[in-house]
C-alpha cells in the first residue's frame, strides 16, 4: 500500500497555508528507529487526528512536530522555518503541546497551573500583566474552569484535570495545538466532555489542532481529516469516510470489522469482528 | 467544593497583581509575610546573640553599636569578636536554605539536599583530607581560620557536584537519577572521611570531628567577607530562576513545550545551587539538616506548590542564628550548630508533617 501523503495540491492562491509541516523526518530513540522518512502537513485552521496500532509512532511524531524530539534527519517546518533553528520561546508562543498525561506537581492550583500558560510571555521584568491577567481569568471561565480556580490540580477528577490543562493551552495563546491522547483514562462521557472542548477550541476559536487518538469511531466523528499510521509510516490520509476502511482496518489494525454510518453524526463507525491473525 | 484535604492549612491565599515601574508580577499575602517576618526575626535574634558572652550587651546597645552609636569597647566587642560568627550564620543558614529548595524543586523530591546529593561528604573529605594530611598548614583550632580549609571544602564540593552532575546527565537530568548518583558519590565520600579519620593523631581526629559536625566556632570576617560576596553573586542568580523552575515543576516536555531551554536552565539551577551548598560547608562546615529541613518548612508555612525560594533562605538563616544562639545560652555544653539544628530542626518538621496532612512535595 502506497502512503498518501498530503491533500491533492490546491493551485489556486485561496488554498489554506500549510502551518506545521515535517518533511522526510527519521525518528529514533537512540538506536531503535520509529519513524523513518515520513511527510505530513498541518494545514492552517485544519483538524487532524493521527490514529495508529500501539507504536506505530504516532506519539514519537507529535513530539517531534512540537519539538520535544529532535529528528535523525529530514526536518519540521513551521510557518516556513526550520522549527530546529526558531528560539524556544517563539515556538512557544506559536505551538502548544500538551503531552499524554501531564503531572502537575501538588498542591498547585488551577489559577496557577493556567498562569503558567503564560511562561512565554512572560520576561524577567514582565512577569505578570493585566494581559496575563485577562487572558487567564477568560481561559479559566472557557474552559468552565473559574469555579475550581482555587482548587489544587491534585484534588481534581480526571476529567477535570485535562481541562485545566487545556485551558492552559488557551491561556498559552498558540494558535496551533497539538494534544498526545488527551482522553487516555477518562471514561466516555469525559472523553466527549474534553473532544467537545477541543472540537470548540477548534471551531470557535480558530485554533489548528493536531490530536493523536485511541478511539477510531471518536477520532472519526471530530477529525477533518484523519492520518493512520503503522510501523512510522503515514499508511493513509484524507476525510474520515476515505481513511476508515474495512481494508485498511485489516491492514493497519489486523482487525476484521464492519464499517456502518455513526447514526447520530453520519461519520464511519468501526464495528469490529475479531482480530486477523 | 470542600477542598479541605489538600488545601495548605492557613486558608486561602488570592493571587494579586502589582505593578511596580517596569515591573510587573504576583504576590501572595504569605509570600511577602513568611519573608518579612523571617527576616525581622534574624536581625532580632542576630542581635540577642551579639550581645551574649562573658561581657554581656543589651539588644538595643548591639544595635546602636552595629549603626556606629556603641562605645569604642562595645563596638570592638560587637564589630570584631561577635559579629563576624552570626554574620558567618546568617550567611550559611541563607546558602543552605536556598541550595535546599533549589535542588527540592529541581528534583521534585525532598530528599534531594546537598546532604542527601553528597556535596556535603565530598566537601568533608577534601577538608579532612586537609586537616589530616595537613598540607603545610596543620596545627588544630589555628588550622580552621586558614585559607587552605576553606578553600579545599570548596574545591571539593564543587569537584562532587561536576561528578554528580556529569554521572547524571543524559541529555538532561532527571531528578531521581540526580539523587542516586549523589546517594552514591556521598557513601563514597563518607567512607574517604572514615578512612583519613583512622589515619590521623587524636588532635587531628578530634579538630576533624568538630568541623565534621558543622560549627561557628572562631569564625571571623575573613570566613564572612568571601562567602558574602559570592552570595551577592549566587542569591540574584538563583532568584531570577524562580519562573522557569516553576514551569520546569510540569516535567520537562511540557516546560519545554511552554518555552523554557531545559538543558541550560537545569544547569544553571543545579550549578548554583551546589556552589551555595559548597561555600557554606567551606565556611562553617556541614551544617546538618538545614538544607533538607527549611524549605519543607517554607513550603507549608508559604502554601504552594514547592519550597519559595527567598523564604527558604531566611528561614534558613533563622535556623542557624537560633541553634547557635541555643549553643552558647541554653546549653551547658557550647555545642557545635549543626547538632542543635538537627536536633532542632527534625521535630518541627514531624510537627509541620503530623499537623498538615499535606504529603511531601
Amino acid at each position: 500500500m502506497t502512503a498518501v501523503l498530503s491533500h491533492p495540491t490546491d493551485l489556486r492562491s485561496t488554498a489554506p497555508r500549510v502551518r506545521l509541516a515535517a518533511e522526510r523526518v527519521r525518528l529514533a530513540y537512540g538506536d531503535h528507529v520509529v519513524v523513518d522518512d515520513l511527510d505530513i502537513e498541518l494545514l492552517d485552521g485544519s483538524f487532524t487526528v493521527v490514529v495508529g496500532p500501539n507504536g506505530c509512532g504516532k506519539s514519537t511524531l507529535l513530539k517531534a512536530l512540537g519539538r520535544l524530539l529532535r529528528p535523525d534527519s529530514g526536518q519540521v517546518v513551521l510557518d516556513g522555518k526550520p522549527i530546529a533553528k526558531t528560539p524556544t520561546r517563539e515556538v512557544a508562543r506559536t505551538l502548544g503541546m500538551l503531552p499524554q498525561t501531564p503531572v502537575a506537581p501538588e498542591g498547585l492550583t488551577v489559577a496557577d497551573l493556567v498562569a503558567r500558560g503564560r511562561h512565554p510571555h512572560q520576561s524577567w521584568l514582565r512577569q505578570w500583566s493585566h494581559d496575563d491577567e485577562d487572558v487567564v481569568a477568560e481561559a479559566l471561565a472557557w474552559t468552565d474552569m473559574a469555579e475550581l480556580a482555587d482548587r489544587p490540580v491534585d484534588a481534581l477528577s480526571g476529567g477535570q484535570r485535562q481541562r485545566a490543562w487545556i485551558s492552559m493551552a488557551l491561556a498559552q495563546g498558540t494558535d496551533l495545538l497539538l494534544l498526545d491522547e488527551p482522553t487516555t483514562y477518562l471514561d466516555l462521557s469525559h472523553q466527549i466532555d474534553v473532544l467537545e472542548l477541543v472540537a470548540r477550541l477548534h471551531a470557535e476559536r480558530g485554533r489548528t489542532v493536531a490530536v493523536v487518538l485511541h478511539d477510531l469511531n471518536l477520532a472519526a466523528r471530530y477529525a477533518q481529516r484523519l492520518v493512520a499510521m503503522k510501523d512510522g509510516v503515514v499508511v493513509a490520509s484524507g476525510t474520515p469516510h476515505e481513511v476508515l476502511t474495512e481494508q485498511l482496518l485489516a491492514d493497519v489494525f489486523d482487525l476484521e470489522a464492519r464499517v456502518i454510518d455513526d447514526p447520530v453524526s453520519g461519520t464511519p463507525m468501526v464495528v469490529p469482528v475479531r482480530r486477523l491473525r | 467544593m470542600s477542598p479541605t484535604l489538600t488545601r495548605p492549612r492557613l486558608g486561602p491565599d488570592k493571587r494579586r497583581a502589582v505593578r511596580i515601574g517596569p515591573f510587573s508580577g504576583v504576590v501572595r499575602t504569605r509570600q511577602l509575610l513568611v519573608p518579612v517576618v523571617a527576616l525581622v526575626a534574624v536581625v532580632v535574634v542576630s542581635a540577642v546573640s551579639m550581645g551574649r558572652g562573658d561581657y554581656p550587651i543589651g539588644v538595643v546597645d548591639v544595635l546602636r553599636t552595629l549603626v556606629g552609636l556603641g562605645d569604642p569597647t562595645q563596638q570592638f566587642i560587637v564589630t570584631e569578636l561577635r559579629a563576624p560568627r552570626v554574620v558567618v550564620g546568617v550567611l550559611v543558614g541563607l546558602a543552605l536554605g536556598l541550595s535546599g529548595a533549589l535542588i527540592q524543586t529541581f528534583a521534585r523530591n525532598p530528599l534531594a539536599s546537598p546532604d542527601t546529593l553528597g556535596i556535603n561528604a565530598g566537601a568533608s573529605a577534601a577538608a579532612v583530607a586537609v586537616i589530616v594530611l595537613g598540607g603545610g598548614t596543620a596545627g588544630g583550632g589555628q588550622l580552621l581560620g586558614g585559607l587552605g580549609l576553606p578553600l579545599a571544602a570548596l574545591l571539593g564540593g564543587l569537584t562532587t557536584a561536576l561528578l554528580i552532575f556529569g554521572l547524571a546527565w543524559r541529555k538532561g537530568v532527571d531528578g531521581y537519577r540526580l539523587i542516586l548518583v549523589g546517594i552514591g558519590l556521598s557513601a563514597v565520600g563518607i567512607a574517604a572521611v572514615d578512612y583519613l579519620l583512622t589515619r590521623s593523631t587524636i588532635q587531628d581526629a578530634t579538630a576533624a570531628t568538630v568541623w565534621l559536625t558543622g560549627s561557628l566556632n572562631g569564625r571571623t570576617w575573613d570566613q564572612a567577607w568571601p562567602l558574602g560576596l559570592v552570595l551577592l553573586v549566587l542569591v540574584p542568580v538563583a532568584l531570577a530562576c524562580s519562573r522557569q523552575l516553576g514551569v520546569l515543576q510540569f516535567g520537562e516536555e511540557t516546560a519545554r513545550a511552554l518555552g523554557v531551554r531545559v538543558g541550560p536552565t537545569q544547569a544553571v539551577v543545579v550549578l548554583v545551587a551546589v556552589a551555595l551548598a559548597a561555600v557554606s560547608v567551606s565556611a562553617a562546615g556541614p551544617v546538618a539538616f538545614v538544607a533538607l529541613v527549611v524549605p519543607q518548612v517554607a513550603v507549608r508555612l508559604v502554601g504552594g506548590s514547592r519550597p519559595p525560594l527567598l523564604a527558604s533562605a531566611l528561614l534558613g538563616a533563622l535556623l542557624v542564628v537560633s541553634a547557635d544562639l541555643l549553643t552558647r545560652t541554653v546549653l551547658p555544653v557550647a555545642l557545635p550548630v549543626g547538632i542543635v539544628t538537627a536536633v532542632v530542626g527534625a521535630p518541627y518538621l514531624l510537627w509541620l508533617l503530623v499537623r498538615g496532612r499535606r504529603a511531601l512535595t
